[in-house]
């Protein structure tokens, strides 16, 4: 048996010298979403409307400002969806290619919906763990202000920039900013409150830790598992709000179109027969929405196994 | 006589209470945990303070890093005093006097890996250090704990929770801290485990010379570790001596009831043990007793016990009672 010894010590050596790479809670987390299937689900459509948005453009044969005189006029009778003439989804009311102006409308769907939540994350978080962490009267104060804007009817607020500064993706953007970060501090708030008495922050107190960095080190990582949920809800939310806009005409601005204002197009030629007009934003749209919310809610489960 | 590392003078911790509904600018209700607690630790050696919950042992070890709003004195190295210290000249000594927490688990951040949770206080307070060097650093100080040098990568819920108080007690010691408090280190542990990380601080006590301040509610246990032993009572100090001394000749009938109703592990002694049954619960620590505030559970209490405030004097064997003394028959029950 003494090569078997060998092999042993060899083994042992080995074991000893190796650092073993830990599972953290993401690596469980991220076997827990795979084996999710509506989640995995709703991630393949999301890559795919991503996918779509990216390069659809250079699938078209049209680009989204051409007119095709060809069907001018005739679109309720030679404008629909066609390989042959390349208009894939038809063509609009003025005989622009649908398919390039969906691939431009998702585009800005899913800009005005990421930099809706990305604002909503960044302010959020730091707003609301700031007021969690520091207490007291600070505390208060922060919240009740957070109270009183949301006491604001939000879509009132919403029209009056868009009205004041004109219809651009930029006062957009800061209208949809304004709002979406009040929810996200208050959940992120009340998970810090929870946080802030465990031991692992008092332990990072009592070494002489700073308050900023007991934030940045402790409470935002642990906290993270919750942002990334609700952030995922928040996109479509965003979309949503954003087409709800553009429906009521205040949205982004021709050429600039979205998927709201394209179903909203839809919706006004539906009585002429042109139903492909309606039809194929809105599937992208419902797309869309379902993938963020299967993956929303498969994060859920995945990150917090105990909630189920 | 040497200087002692940490004395502790008349240190007083009072909250304030606001009941739900309380305006503003209602004055609020004050509740003093610790009240009027003197101590003074000899670098190297251990005090151990035992207690009821709620009596203000943690606190008062909480007291002594301004962690809570304190009064009173605590001096370092016959020096410094601790609590008139502003929070940036605080944090010096916030290297010297380290901490590990009774919930082994509950006090590692799990998103971060064993190796950046022992590196933290290095991070914090020798900023200068270099990557590799920190890395040696705690390498050695796991080795030193009984950790495996391979489990540096991993995350403290792949650890048992003797192993989660190694890595805390890791994290507290590698900055080479003069006193390491420990909140009840071993009460959320296995007693085969315990006896391990008693042993562990014991050896690591010889070798760095530590002080360490012991808080536990299981006598047996401070027993074995202490120099000297205190016993809290609703924030104050009951008695104060020697551990053997405290053990072998316990003068204050609150000591003498925590004694008796320790088990001996021998059903034929513990059978025939006679105990000294404390009736009634610890008193709101919002509306103590007047006068000595064990007077409401003692067998020995008079009149006198709710007019004047024992004094723990002064010397070896202090013990805050108007009639200390050994046990008496008509006591045990």
């Amino acid at each position: 048996m003494v090569h078997d010894t060998q092999r042993m010590d060899a083994i042992a050596e080995r074991m000893a010298e190796d650092e073993v790479a830990g599972r953290s809670l993401w690596a469980d987390a991220r076997s827990r979403f795979v084996k999710n299937k509506a989640a995995m689900f709703g991630l393949f459509l999301l890559i795919f409307v991503v996918l779509f948005a990216l390069f659809g453009s250079h699938l078209a044969q049209w680009s989204n400002e051409e007119l095709d005189y060809n069907v001018m006029g005739v679109v309720a009778q030679e404008g629909g969806p066609s390989m042959a003439n390349g208009h894939y989804f038809g063509v609009d009311e003025l005989g622009r290619d649908l398919f390039a102006r969906t691939v431009q409308g998702t585009q800005v769907s899913l800009a005005v919906g990421f930099v809706g939540a990305l604002v909503a994350v960044v302010v959020g978080t730091i707003y609301g763990a700031t007021a969690g962490y520091v207490g007291g009267r600070v505390d208060q104060i922060m919240m009740r202000m957070v109270d009183i804007l949301m006491a604001i009817p939000y879509m009132f607020v919403l029209i009056l920039i868009l009205v004041m500064y004109g219809r651009s993706m930029i006062a957009l953007f800061v209208g949809l900013g304004l709002i979406s970060w009040l929810e996200m501090s208050r959940i992120v708030r009340g998970q810090t409150l929870s946080l802030k008495n465990r031991e692992f922050i008092e332990a990072a107190r009592a070494t002489g830790v700073s308050g900023v960095t007991i934030i940045r080190r402790h409470i935002v990582p642990n906290l993270l598992g919750v942002i990334a949920v609700y952030a995922t809800l928040l996109v479509p939310l965003m979309i949503l709000t954003e087409s709800f806009i553009s429906f009521l005409g205040l949205g982004v601005q021709e050429p600039l179109t979205s998927l709201g204002a394209l179903i909203s197009e839809g919706a006004g030629t539906i009585a002429y027969g042109t139903i492909w007009q309606l039809g194929f934003p809105l599937l992208f749209f419902c797309l869309t929405l379902f993938g963020f919310f299967f993956v929303g809610d498969g994060l859920r489960d995945a990150l917090d196994p105990k909630d189920r | 006589m040497s200087t002692p590392l940490i004395s502790a003078r008349d240190l007083r911790v009072a909250f304030d209470i606001t009941r739900p509904g309380d305006m503003p600018w209602t004055k609020p209700r004050q509740l003093h945990a610790v009240n009027g607690v003197s101590f003074d630790l000899m670098p190297g050696q251990t005090l151990g303070v035992v207690g009821e919950s709620g009596c203000g042992k943690s606190t008062l070890a909480r007291a002594l890093i301004q962690m809570v709003p304190a009064s009173g004195e605590v001096v370092w190295q016959g020096e410094t005093d601790l609590l008139s210290l502003s929070s940036q000249r605080m944090q010096k000594y916030r290297s010297e006097i380290q901490m590990i927490f009774q919930d082994p688990l509950a006090s590692l951040n799990p998103r971060m890996t064993l190796g950046q949770i022992i590196a933290e206080p290095l991070r914090t307070h020798r900023p200068e250090l270099g990557r590799e060097e920190v890395k040696s650093r705690v390498a050695r100080m796991m080795d030193r704990v009984g950790l495996l040098p391979q489990m540096i990568n991993r995350y403290p819920h792949e650890f048992s929770g003797g192993q989660c108080q190694r890595i805390g007690i890791a994290r507290a010691l590698i900055v080479e801290p003069k006193l390491l408090i420990c909140d009840e280190p071993v009460s959320a542990l296995d007693v085969s485990i315990q006896a391990q990380v008693i042993e562990l601080l014991q050896e690591l006590q010889r070798e760095l010379g530590l002080a360490i301040l012991f808080i536990a509610h299981d006598l047996s246990v401070v027993k074995h570790i202490s120099d000297e032993v205190m016993v809290l009572y609703l924030g104050r100090m009951m008695e104060k001596a020697p551990a053997d001394l405290l053990y072998a000749d316990p003068q204050h009938p609150y000591t003498q009831a925590l004694m008796s109703a320790v088990p001996v592990p021998d059903p034929q002694i513990e059978r025939n043990k006679q105990t000294i049954p404390l009736h009634g619960d610890l008193p709101s620590p919002m509306a103590p007793p007047s006068g000595c505030v064990f007077r409401t559970r003692c067998p020995r209490a008079v009149e006198a016990c709710a007019e004047e405030v024992p004094h723990p004097g002064r010397g070896r064997h202090q013990c805050a009672c108007l009639f200390p003394g050994p046990l008496t028959a008509d006591e045990v029950a």
